[in-house]
């Protein structure tokens, strides 16, 4: 029987994304329901162990495309492989994370495949040969049923949407190596360096996160240092100060930080950090907004948490309509409070 | 250099955005520029305040997209374009994306094509590689901030927001770009701009006047549904300290096993 379901798995230097193992394991079922052997692209330099890590996720055999040429990912370097690859081999479908990477590496490779991209999908449904698919639009107001009349269907699947994947190291599978078919001297572009953030959680991959908004910077006997004296400044060493009881809090749950986008404006924080319409759509288990009024825009990047639990002054705010529990109440007394009694419960 | 900047004309993001009798519908909320392209229009602007040259504002939709052009000439381009054809009804990003590119060709000598990181409506996030890839000119998507430019060598070298942190990347020009929030909060149209904008002729494109083949959309999207109302049950903490709040919220964030 054909490999005709096809996975791509993200790596960024020599570590599987976790959201590549979840559409391992999705292109694993897929491939059950239709009959076939689930082939997994690992392109990189170095990167066999991503390979090995990919079959015992569920994929039947690997091409493995290893050489320097894809050392960094460069989306027109990867999506010339990608695409000699299937045009060789002609799979029905190609399943990718939705990384910046491998969305990117989708968009493009249906330019030069001559078919159509379906990004950000949460549910797929068999319809023939056809994969029908839900994706959230107008920022999760609306689901699209959508699908791709040519082939092969590239779909990147949204993180955390399609369960948890379970590795089985005792899978084994066929790693084929396959030509490198990029010449350097084509290439465009040079990635010169990284300047990698922290080590903080990724607020896309967390399955808890703690958000602070405006609120942050509400606290009036908080006197900032007499060195201060710029009333901006000032605000923003106060909202700092209300941030770090936020990290402080999402240590003790092994959180990611969000923010909503009236804290990142007021540069109490990086953009990076945002969460909402115009910065990161999330969906965690758990989702702690403190100082966060509710508008729209952030709730567009939040709705989908399973559990949302609101910290705020004002019994009005918005928020609350979608927390499954609030507390009326200033965070600076109940966001430290809450770290204390986490670190009682949970060990730490 | 010459740049072209492409924007998109959406509903507002505030707007209540539901499905009626099978139809998107946006109340009477307005429809306006897509936000990320109103960076990318202030993106370009600095970029030819700084090395001179002019920006011409695109936009693919029907007659009301000539507001979102507006607001980009109010900002300070120097021309805009529609592209409007009824074969392009139902274009999906790919057909976008060939149109975008034959419209960049069209217009001649391009150094940059500036875009938004994605359109707030149907969030596809990935016109921008596509043209890229139509055009066979590198992506430089996603870009923070232009740390080097040369203009007559035709180089630069940029920042890109990646999820590890920051990505520094040297490419050439012609390129497209897309951009995310840090090159500036995007400028409020002048009262100048503003009366110039609202006396432009907007010249029209059709699919034919493009010189070029836009392929058939192959992704439809038959179906849109309004996602099912969640139904929480509020249950607001109550107790005589923060201690005590603190230690009934955490017992039952405890007990909806999410920690
Ligand atoms: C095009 C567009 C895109 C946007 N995109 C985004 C986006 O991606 N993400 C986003 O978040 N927003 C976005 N917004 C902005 C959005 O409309 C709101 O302005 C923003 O979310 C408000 O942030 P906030 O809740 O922190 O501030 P506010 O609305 O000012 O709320 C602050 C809250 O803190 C509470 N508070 C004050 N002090 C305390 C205290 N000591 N303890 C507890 N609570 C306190 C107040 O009661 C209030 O409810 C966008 C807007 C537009 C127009
Ligand atoms: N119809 C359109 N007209 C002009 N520009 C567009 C159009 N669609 C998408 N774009 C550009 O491509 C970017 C990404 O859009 P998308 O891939 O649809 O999310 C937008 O921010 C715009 O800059």
């Amino acid at each position: 029987m054909a490999n005709k379901v096809w996975v791509f798995v993200d790596q960024f230097k020599g570590e599987g994304h976790p959201a590549s193992w979840e559409v391992v394991a999705a292109g694993r079922k897929l491939a059950d329901e239709v009959g076939s052997g689930l082939t997994a692209l690992v392109f990189g330099e170095g990167v066999e162990a991503v390979a090995q890590t990919a079959i015992h996720y569920g994929a039947d055999e690997v091409l493995l495309a290893d050489g320097a040429p894809l050392a960094e990912f460069r989306v027109e370097a990867y999506a010339s492989q990608l695409a000699k690859l299937a045009q060789d081999d002609t799979p029905d479908v190609i399943l990718f994370p939705t990384t910046t990477r491998a969305r990117e590496l989708a968009g493009m490779a249906a330019i030069d495949l001559n078919s159509g991209v379906l990004p950000d999908v949460i549910a797929m449904d068999l319809e023939g040969d056809t994969i029908v698919v839900t994706r959230p639009v107008y920022a999760g107001k609306l689901l699209a049923k959508s699908q791709c009349a040519a082939k092969p269907q590239l779909i990147t699947l949204r993180a955390r949407a399609f369960g948890k994947p379970e590795a089985d190291e005792s899978r084994s599978g066929e790693v084929k190596s396959v030509d490198v078919v990029v010449d350097e001297g084509t290439m465009a572009t040079q990635v010169v360096d990284y300047a990698t953030s922290d080590g903080q959680v990724s607020l896309t991959d967390a399955s808890v996160i703690v958000s602070g908004g405006r609120g942050t910077s509400n606290r009036a006997d908080l006197e900032p240092p007499a060195d201060i004296t710029d009333e901006k400044e000032q605000e923003i060493w106060r909202a700092q100060q209300g941030f770090l009881l936020i990290g402080e809090l999402a240590e003790v749950l092994g959180a990611a930080v969000g923010a909503s986008r009236a804290a990142v404006d007021a540069g109490y924080i990086p953009y990076t950090h945002q969460v909402g319409q115009t910065g990161k759509v999330v969906g965690p288990d758990l989702y702690i907004a403190s100082g966060i009024s509710g508008a729209i825009q952030h709730l567009a990047g939040m709705r989908t948490s399973k559990v949302i639990v609101a910290i705020n002054k004002d019994p009005d705010a918005p928020i609350f309509k979608l927390a499954r529990f609030g507390v009326v109440g200033d965070l600076y007394d109940i966001v430290p409070a809450l770290t204390a009694a986490f670190k009682e419960r949970l060990d730490k | 250099m010459k740049i072209v900047v492409a924007v998109k004309q959406v509903p507002d993001s505030a707007a209540k955005v539901s499905v009626e009798n099978g139809e998107v519908s946006w109340g009477d909320a307005p429809l306006v520029i897509n936000p990320w392209d109103e960076f990318a229009v202030e993106a370009a602007l600095l970029l030819t305040e700084e090395h001179g040259g002019d920006v011409v504002a695109v936009s693919l939709g029907d007659e009301d997209s000539k507001e979102a052009l507006k607001h980009a000439l109010a900002m300070g381009c120097s021309e805009a374009i529609l592209i409007s054809d009824p074969s392009l009804q139902n274009a999906d990003t790919q057909a976008v994306a060939h149109a975008l590119a034959a419209a960049i060709q069209k217009v001649g000598d391009v150094d940059m094509a500036v875009f938004g990181k994605q359109a707030i409506d149907g969030d596809n996030a990935v016109t921008p590689v596509q043209v890229a890839r139509v055009l066979g000119w590198p992506a430089l998507t996603l870009t923070s901030k232009i740390s080097e430019l040369d203009a007559d060598a035709k180089t630069l070298k940029v920042e890109r927001s990646i999820e590890e942190g920051r990505q520094i990347v040297e490419g050439k020009l012609p390129a497209v770009m897309s951009v995310v929030k840090d090159f500036g909060e995007p400028r409020y149209p002048s009262f100048m701009g503003i009366r110039k904008a609202s006396k432009a002729e907007i010249p029209v494109w059709s699919a034919a006047d493009l010189g070029a083949d836009v392929p058939a959309a192959v992704v439809s999207w038959p179906e849109m549904s309004n996602p099912q109302a969640r139904e929480v049950s509020n249950e607001i903490i109550e107790g005589g300290s923060p201690e005590e709040i603190a230690a009934t919220l955490a017992d039952k964030i405890i007990e909806e096993g999410v920690v």
